[in-house]
């Protein structure tokens, strides 16, 4: 296994009164991808949230390239060369597609030749420029917001479920997309249901269950055995505790 | 700000032979669903000129016109807080007296000189200076207004109400601490004051009478307000200003600190809140602690009109407000004080988030 880019030591996290996270070990080696598995409400969203500094961490350190950052605002762990797809997408509606991209070019105006390579990945965001993120289709939307992290060259990012409804042909555009960023060496910790797509792109994986993760390993490792499948993503998995 | 979104459907359907087939009530109706700012001023036009006669029309027309310029000036500060942060901030009344206090300083006592001139040149010595200073101090004490008063409440809208109708307070006796408790007499600068005639050989607007000032509210409130359509769509401040009004999380998600952002529009707001109080206290040409503490209601008229936290809606809002109150004042003086009122109680039975709304997605 490469070196770690992001390791999560005893993450505690809580949601309002309830304890959500209960202590999360997690390891994102260095320009692979990481699938994050798990049953709804296992906690993999609150994982990446509270990676990125929105949801309060309680306990534990996250450590990102040798930095504890488990305290840091989100705004610096952003300009640190994290980005965040959160499921919601979050992209900004009211805004054109342009101006989608321009916010998030942090350092300045954006670079032409990773443009024109996002373009040719998501051709509808070039047809769409200056149309309101708002009315693109929830294909689009994802492209804009998958776009959006990797406008500038990025360390590690953090997807939260990209294929939840939609259609079989975006889901190949945006397996495409994933496999040329690992090919350029960029960390990717994946949240999944879709055990299919993350099969195909993830390299290690972690299962998570009721705020803990409970399994990690090598995705072919997973892939390979029905038995650990059935165990840990079948029905097994309520049972797990 | 949705200016772009709502009237896209229109757009869309415009190949040639589906327009024309088009009737003008379906064109009407149109305008009315996607332009309703337009379609509201421009009934609002039409009713009035119909009622009275002409040259009164356009006399009173320029007036709520300067009276609306002046209006959104006090307004916008606010609607941007607001949308922005959603905080709902009080004390937005003592800024504008604050702004009026510290321009009418200028005007009455240190640069009194130069207001006195005839020419207006001159008297730009003194005027430029003035604006500049009420928009300093208003900025400034509301930078330290908001890390004391503000920033403490950030999500608590009823704490808020609270917090800030007490730091109205406090500032309005901090004005009566610093200028004293009797009210203050500013007089325009000379070339600023009075009227002048139209000519009697134009034709159609000759012979009416202009009130000076009035030009000028029109001309500085259209040039802020340009400015900020400038700020608010082509920079990357405007963008992030739009961006956070949808959502705050993902704007630090893309690294930028929303609080500096909030910070720096609060302080804006309150500078903007100060330009409005000078130039309401030269068109009031008195002032008092109080002053904008009395605007207050026609303030939330005007952002709740126009759809909160919308500048452009804010913009419309403010004229019509300012023009309402001078066709009903002219037409039925009793009624006038009931004519703002109800006209934000008519377009929100109709629009319920505002002429331009701004909607968080």
């Amino acid at each position: 296994m490469a070196e770690p880019i992001l390791k999560l030591s005893g993450v505690k996290a809580d949601i309002d009164q309830y304890h959500i996270l209960h202590g999360v070990d997690l390891v994102v080696p260095k320009g692979e991808l990481t699938v994050l598995l798990g049953r709804n409400g296992a906690g993999k969203s609150t994982t990446l949230r509270t990676i990125m500094g929105l949801t309060t961490l309680t306990g534990g350190t996250v450590t990102y390239q040798g930095q504890d950052i488990s305290r840091w605002p989100t705004p610096k762990i952003a300009r640190a060369g994290i980005a965040f797809v959160p499921e919601s997408m979050g992209i900004f509606g009211l805004l054109t597609v342009r101006e989608n991209l321009v916010l998030a070019a942090v350092s300045g105006p954006m670079d032409e030749a990773r443009l024109q390579w996002i373009f040719d990945l998501f051709p509808p965001l070039k047809k769409f420029w200056d149309k309101p993120a708002g009315t693109l289709s929830g294909g689009q939307k994802q492209m804009l917001a998958i776009a959006r992290a990797v406008i500038e060259p990025r360390d590690l990012l953090l997807v939260d479920e990209p294929t939840k409804g939609l259609a079989p042909a975006i889901i190949n555009d945006l397996a495409d997309a994933f496999e040329q960023l690992k090919e350029q060496q960029v960390s990717i910790l994946l949240v999944e249901q879709n055990f299919n797509f993350s099969r195909r792109l993830g390299q290690t994986v972690a299962v998570m269950n009721d705020g803990a993760v409970v399994h990690a390993g090598t995705m072919a490792e997973l892939a390979e055995n029905d038995e650990l499948q059935q165990d840990l993503l079948g029905l097994g998995l309520g049972a797990h505790q | 700000m949705t200016e772009e979104t709502t009237a896209m459907p229109m757009s869309d359907t415009g190949s040639g032979s589906e327009r024309e087939r088009r009737s003008p009530i379906e064109w009407l109706r149109d305008q009315r669903d996607h332009r309703a700012h337009l379609f509201l001023l421009a009934i609002m036009l039409l009713a009035s000129i119909v009622v009275i006669d002409f040259q009164t029309w356009l006399v009173l027309t320029i007036s709520g016109v300067a009276m609306g310029a002046i209006l959104f000036l006090m307004a916008s500060g606010m609607t941007l807080t607001f949308g922005l942060m959603s905080v709902l901030n009080l004390a937005h009344g003592a800024f504008i007296s604050l702004g009026a206090f510290a321009g009418g300083t200028v005007l009455a006592f240190w640069l009194d000189g130069f207001a006195s001139s005839p020419s207006f040149l001159i008297n730009l010595v003194a005027i430029i200076p003035a604006l500049l200073f009420a928009a300093f101090i208003a900025g400034v004490v509301g930078l330290v207004f908001e890390k004391l008063v503000i920033k403490p409440v950030y999500g608590d809208h009823l704490k808020q109400i609270l917090v800030t109708v007490g730091g109205s307070i406090i500032l309005m006796q901090l004005i009566e601490v610093i200028w004293g408790p009797n009210e203050i007499p500013v007089t325009r600068p000379e070339a600023l004051s009075g009227a002048f005639l139209v000519p009697e050989a134009l034709p159609l607007i000759g012979g009416i009478v202009l009130e000076k000032y009035r030009l000028v509210a029109v001309v500085l409130g259209l040039a802020i307000y340009a400015g900020m359509l400038w700020v608010i769509d082509r920079t990357r401040i405007g963008i992030l200003i739009r961006a956070g009004v949808e959502s705050r999380e993902m704007v630090e998600v893309q690294g930028y600190r929303i609080h500096l952002l909030f910070l720096g529009v609060f302080i804006a707001g309150s500078a903007l809140a100060g330009l409005g109080g000078v130039m309401w206290g030269m068109y009031k040409e008195l002032l008092t602690p109080h002053m904008g503490d009395e605007m207050m209601i026609s303030v939330i008229v005007v952002i709740i009109l126009g759809g909160l936290g919308s500048i452009r809606g804010c913009f419309y809002g403010a004229l019509l407000v300012g023009l309402i109150n001078l066709y009903i004042g002219f037409v039925e003086p009793r009624l006038a004080a009931v004519a703002t009122v109800g006209l934000m109680v008519g377009v929100l039975m109709w629009r319920p988030q505002g002429l331009i709304p701004v909607i968080k997605v």
